[in-house]
This record gives structure tokens, C-alpha cells and sequence, in this order.
């Protein structure tokens, strides 16, 4: 099932009764996420992800705006005739009930023609167990369960009833580092095998890019970006996007194009053509850097950190913004560190050039 | 190790001084005094030792009034005033306007002096020479004829005491439970109605569990509360609660202690001792109950 949000805006009144002003949570939302993909809604906190995937969900009404399952308008059903599964943040398993009764919870809801008998709701679940691997646990309650195993179940219980549309709020943010790629693999084999159109709200970068089919880059309720994960990150179209993508983040110098070049301070970084001239923001990715003994760039260096398979260069320019510049080259640079200066070419292609005013991406092509 | 357990008792010390005197040794002591026959306190004197104040006690028609009316008392106002309390809690959680005024008006009972209510209550339901009570002209309203709620029939005498005691004990019981109710995350709500989940069945399969624990601590002080009753009934009937048949088992063992036919402790401590083990089996009762029915985490 397709979804598709049409000018989607939700307003909040503010919590300040004498301003009158309101926050607007989600503002002007457009966009089509096509059957069977998992998209990843990604922004820092606060900037109403959430609030998008509860517009989607019905459990919020938008102020303006309309929201399509397929071609059917569904912004005025309530979320229980929406067809959705939506897995909460917290998990939201009823702690009285055990695992199978958890996950029947949902069938039991159904009335008329749809009414299940016990024999097909407890098969029903066991299937549904059996994919998300929770087959053994059934009789347990949630607070016997790990957290990893909660997740499972909360996702089995979101999936029982077949939805037309799978929402998770934040699905990894209890989970500690390891369990947390392993489940995110889990998720998205599941999404794979149910073919299911899947919405995941988070605030991790890595966690979004690593299993989505598309990103959505949201800042303050509005939508920066959206697009395959590797093309966001090597396109970003502004400033933000570049920064909140990518680990290391992106080094951002203050620069300048002149002369048919691109200036950081003294030193010519690139030869580039564009139309824009004057002063702009360098985004350079870390692993934009290349080691070399007359490299463009001089920067001041700090420390080496060596991690096995790359070298982390750690060192700093009064032109860059961050206090330290981190480059990761491949661990067969050497780098003189008894020298106080390391010098760098850098990668076009990992450079990024944002105009400094509202920070929109500037387009260049080599000279 | 046996350092650490010193230190332990040591910390311990003041708390079991004071459950000791102001506890344990006055349990002992009634439990003693129930078994000393024709005590007397000016002499400190017995004639011997046996169960003669419990089969008085059992068969004295005062005690066996009390007993009825305590036990008619807490048959009613416990599940009556729990199940209204729920009520409420459950509208006062589920409107936005007014709530805050709704909390304060229902809280009020409970801040008021307990003399100050037996007067509104006397306002409402007693008959003067000048009216019969607010209640009454109400029943004259729908053409039905005065009852005399303080001094007429059983029923009514009863039907104002557990009108009176459930009014009492409500506030209490709605704060709780708004506070319970207030305390169940809102995702599971969230969650169920996702799921298509209506309305009474959230409440029976999602709120009902997840304040049981507090429900049933109200059910369970609601017991032990309503079978010491006394100051109601003395607030409504006045002090002489034998002649106007609403005694109440406390009542029962204050009037031997003190009142009209007072001075035979040993009396009152063998009714009293009754009182404990009829408490006791309640709320082991209850607890047993409890077992199989609350969630706990």
C-alpha cells in the first residue's frame, strides 16, 4: 500500500497562553512513499517526526492537509479503521498479559465477519511469532523479556492484524549498541518478508541510512530532503542535511570562491567553475582527505588515533568551525607525527559548497 | 558480619520500642484482660480466668446488633463507595475542562470537620418542630410521606448512616484513583485504540489491571476502616447508640470502657479481640484474593 501526504500540517497551540502564537509541529508536508519500501523519517529531536508518524497512524488529526492509503483518503478515519500497526517508542506491551496474549490482543478486537476463533488467533500468532523469532517465549510476560525480545513482540503484536502500513516510533532507541544492529537487520528482514510499507521515525543517522529504502531529512517540521540514503548523503542540498548525515560529521571551513578557485584562507583547495562568488561554507566528508606532502590544505596537527583498519587524523584550522578537523584515511598513510602541520588535497567529490547566508547548496563543476 | 547486624538491630531500636509499647504490649495485655473474669480496675482485682466474657459478650443482644450493623455497614459502603470513586476518577480523567474544580469539590468532604458534616447531615435528614429535614420535603415533592431518618425505622436509620459513610470515605478513594489513573502510560491507550480496541474494553482489559494494585488497597483499608466505624454513627444518632439500635462494634467496646453501662473492660477486651479476628479474616481474605486477581510488576 502506497502512502501518500498531501500538504500535511499540524499545529499546535503554544503552552504560553499569553502569546497566542502556536508551533507548528509538521508544516506543509508532501510526499509519496511507494508500496512495500522502508522509509526512514529522520531529524534531531523535536523536530516533529513523531508528530508525522501520528498524523499517519490517525492517532493525531492534522490541522490542514490530507493523507492517502493507496487511493483512499483516509484523513478523517480514526486510527482503529486506518489498517495500521504501530509500535510505540516505550513498547506499550501490557504488562498484566503474557506474550500470546499481547499479540491475540488485536484480533480480539475484530467484530462481525472478521471474527477470528480462538483456534485461528492463536495460529494466527504463532506465525506471526514464529517470523519474528519469538516462538519460545509465549507464555512469558513482557517484564521477563529482554529488551531486544520486547521489541520483537511489540512489532509481532503491530503486525497480527496485516496492516496495510507498519509505523515504529524510535524502534532501537532502548537498546543497547550490539542488539541494536542486530535488530535493525531483524526489522528489516521482517519488512522484506512481509513486504509491508514500513514508516520508522528516528534520530539516528546511521540507523536510518543502514536499512531504509529512503530517507526523509526533517528540520523544525519542515522536510529538508528526501531521497535513497547514499544519494542524500552525497547530495545533500543544504547545510543541514550535510551536517546531520555521516559520523564523523562534516567539517564545515569558512572559504571563499575567487579566481576560478576555491580559497580556504590562503590556501587554493580546488579549481572550480561555478557562478557564485564570494564567500561560502566548505563542507569537506572526513573521508575527504588525502595525506600529502604539498597537499592544499594546511592544518595543525593534534593527535593520530589509529583504529585498525583506517587512521583517524585529528587536527585543527582556524578557518574550520569545529574546534578539531577528523579525517579517516586508510591506515597505509604514513603521517610524519613529529610535525606540527599536515597537509591535505582534497576529494571534489566529497566537498560540499553552501551558500553562507541560508546555507543552500551551491553547484560546481571542476576546472 | 555479625557487626553489621548489630549495627542493624541498633538502627532498628526506636521503631521496635515504640510498635512494642504502643502495639504489641496493649495486644497482649487486651488478650489477657479477655480471659480475667469480673475484672475490675479500681481493685485490679479477677475472680478467675475462662471464656465466660466471650459467651457473655456473644450472647449480649447490644453485641449482636453491633455486629449486624457493622457487618450491613461494610457490605454496602465498601463496594459502593470503591465502585462510585472509580466512577468518578474515571470521568474526572477523561474531561479537560473544569477538572481542576471537579477535583476541589469532590476533595471537600474530606477537609471538612466531621462534626460540621454531621450538621449538614442533621439539616438534610433530621425532623425538627419547624421542618422535616431538606430530604423529606423532597419526598413530599414526589408525593411520598416524611420518613424519620434519625429516630424512625431500621432502614432509614441505616440508609443514612451508609449515605453519610460512603460521602466520607469517597474523596480519599476518588484521589487515589486519579493519581492511578493518571500514572498508566498513555502509549498503551494509544496502543489499544490503534488496534481497534472500544472503549469498555480498554477500561476492563487495560485500565482495570493496571490500577489493581491501588483498587485493591482501597478495597482492603476500605474493609478494615468500615468495621471500625464509630464516630459516624455518634455524629448522626448521638452518643447513646444501644438505645437507638445503629451501635457499631467499636462503639460496642467504647460504650463498656466508658459509657452509660460502662466499667467491665474484660467485656470490651473480649469484643474487642472478636473485632481483631473478625479483621484479620477479611483481609487475609482479601489478600488471598488479591493474589490471583492484581497485577503486580
Amino acid at each position: 500500500m502506497k502512502v501518500v501526504l498531501e500538504n500535511l500540517t499540524k499545529k499546535f497551540p503554544s503552552k504560553n497562553k499569553k502569546e497566542h502564537s502556536e508551533v507548528v509541529a509538521v508544516n506543509n508536508f508532501s510526499f509519496e512513499i511507494p508500496d512495500g519500501k522502508l522509509v526512514g523519517l529522520l531529524g534531531p529531536s523535536g523536530c516533529g517526526k513523531s508528530t508525522a508518524l501520528n498524523l499517519i497512524s490517525g492517532l493525531l488529526k492534522p490541522t490542514s492537509g490530507k493523507i492517502f492509503f493507496g487511493d483512499d483518503d483516509v484523513t478523517t478515519i480514526p486510527p482503529e479503521n486506518r489498517g495500521v500497526g504501530l509500535v510505540f517508542q516505550s513498547y506499550a506491551l501490557y504488562p498484566h498479559l503474557t506474550v500470546r496474549q499481547n499479540i491475540i490482543f488485536p484480533l480480539e478486537n475484530l467484530k462481525g465477519k472478521n471474527k477470528l476463533s480462538k483456534e485461528e488467533m492463536n495460529k494466527k500468532a504463532l506465525e506471526i511469532a514464529k517470523l519474528v523469532q519469538i516462538d519460545k517465549l509465549m507464555d512469558r510476560k513482557p517484564s521477563e523479556l529482554s529488551g531486544g525480545q520486547q521489541q520483537r513482540v511489540a512489532i509481532a503484536r503491530a503486525l497480527v492484524k496485516i496492516p496495510k502500513v507498519l509505523l515504529l516510533d524510535e524502534p532501537l532507541s532502548n537498546l543497547d549498541a550490539r542488539l541494536r544492529l542486530q535488530t535493525r537487520e531483524e526489522i528489516r528482514r521482517i519488512q522484506k518478508e512481509t513486504g509491508i510499507t514500513t514508516v520508522f521515525v528516528t534520530h539516528d543517522q546511521e540507523e536510518a541510512m543502514s536499512i531504509s529504502d529512503l530517507i526523509i531529512v526533517m528540520k523544525d517540521g519542515v522536510i529538508q530532503q528526501i531521497g535513497e540514503p547514499q544519494s542524500v548523503y552525497d547530495n545533500p542540498v543544504n547545510l543541514f542535511v550535510a551536517q546531520f548525515l555521516g559520523t564523523p560529521q562534516i567539517t564545515v571551513f569558512s572559504g571563499e570562491i575567487k579566481n576560478g578557485g576555491l580559497y580556504i584562507g590562503e590556501d587554493k583547495v580546488l579549481s572550480i567553475i561555478t557562478d557564485y562568488s564570494g564567500p561560502v561554507k566548505v563542507g569537506v566528508r572526513p573521508e575527504g582527505y588525502i595525506p600529502a606532502a604539498d597537499g592544499a590544505l594546511s592544518c595543525n596537527l593534534c593527535r593520530i588515533e589509529v583504529m585498525g583498519r583506517d587512521i583517524s587524523v585529528v587536527s585543527s584550522n582556524p578557518l574550520a568551525e569545529s574546534e578539531i578537523i577528523r579525517s579517516i584515511i586508510s591506515s597505509d598513510n604514513k603521517i610524519d607525527t613529529s610535525s606540527a602541520t599536515v597537509r591535505f588535497n582534497l576529494k571534489p567529490s566529497k566537498v560540499h559548497l553552501f551558500r553562507p547566508d541560508n546555507g543552500e547548496r551551491i553547484d560546481f563543476s571542476l576546472n | 558480619m555479625d557487626k553489621q547486624n548489630n549495627k542493624a538491630w541498633l538502627y532498628l531500636i526506636p521503631a521496635l520500642i515504640f510498635i512494642g509499647v504502643f502495639m504489641v504490649y496493649p495486644l497482649v495485655d487486651v488478650l489477657i484482660y479477655s480471659f480475667e473474669e469480673g475484672y475490675n480496675s479500681a481493685s485490679q482485682t479477677y475472680n478467675g480466668v475462662g471464656g465466660y466474657n466471650y459467651s457473655f459478650v456473644l450472647r449480649d443482644p447490644y453485641f449482636l446488633q453491633a455486629v449486624k450493623n457493622t457487618f450491613i455497614l461494610v457490605i454496602i459502603t465498601v463496594p459502593l463507595s470503591t465502585g462510585i470513586a472509580l466512577l468518578i476518577s474515571v470521568g474526572l480523567s477523561s474531561i479537560k475542562p473544569l477538572r481542576n474544580l471537579f477535583q476541589t469539590v469532590y476533595f471537600l468532604p474530606y477537609v471538612t470537620n466531621t462534626l460540621a458534616v454531621g450538621l449538614v447531615f442533621m439539616i438534610l435528614f433530621k425532623k425538627t418542630p419547624y421542618s422535616d429535614g431538606l430530604v423529606n420535603l423532597l419526598i413530599n415533592w414526589f408525593g411520598g410521606s416524611s420518613v424519620d431518618f434519625i429516630d424512625g425505622p431500621y432502614a432509614a436509620k441505616m440508609f443514612v448512616l451508609c449515605f453519610y459513610t460512603i460521602w466520607v470515605v469517597m474523596p480519599f478513594k476518588i484521589l487515589i484513583l486519579t493519581s492511578a489513573l493518571a500514572s498508566v502510560n498513555r502509549d498503551y491507550y494509544n496502543a489499544a485504540k490503534v488496534d481497534g480496541t472500544s472503549p469498555f474494553r480498554i477500561f476492563r482489559r487495560i485500565t482495570l489491571p493496571m490500577i489493581s494494585p491501588m483498587l485493591f488497597y482501597l478495597i482492603i483499608t476500605g474493609f478494615i476502616g468500615a468495621f471500625k466505624a464509630y464516630s459516624d454513627a455518634v455524629a448522626l444518632f448521638g452518643t447513646d447508640l444501644n438505645a437507638a439500635g445503629m451501635n457499631t462494634i467499636v462503639g460496642y467496646i467504647y460504650d463498656m470502657l466508658y459509657g452509660n453501662s460502662g466499667g467491665y473492660p474484660s467485656y470490651a477486651s473480649a469484643a474487642a479481640i472478636i473485632l481483631f479476628i473478625i479483621v484479620l479474616t477479611i483481609t487475609c481474605i482479601n489478600l488471598i484474593v488479591r493474589r490471583r486477581f492484581v497485577h503486580t510488576k
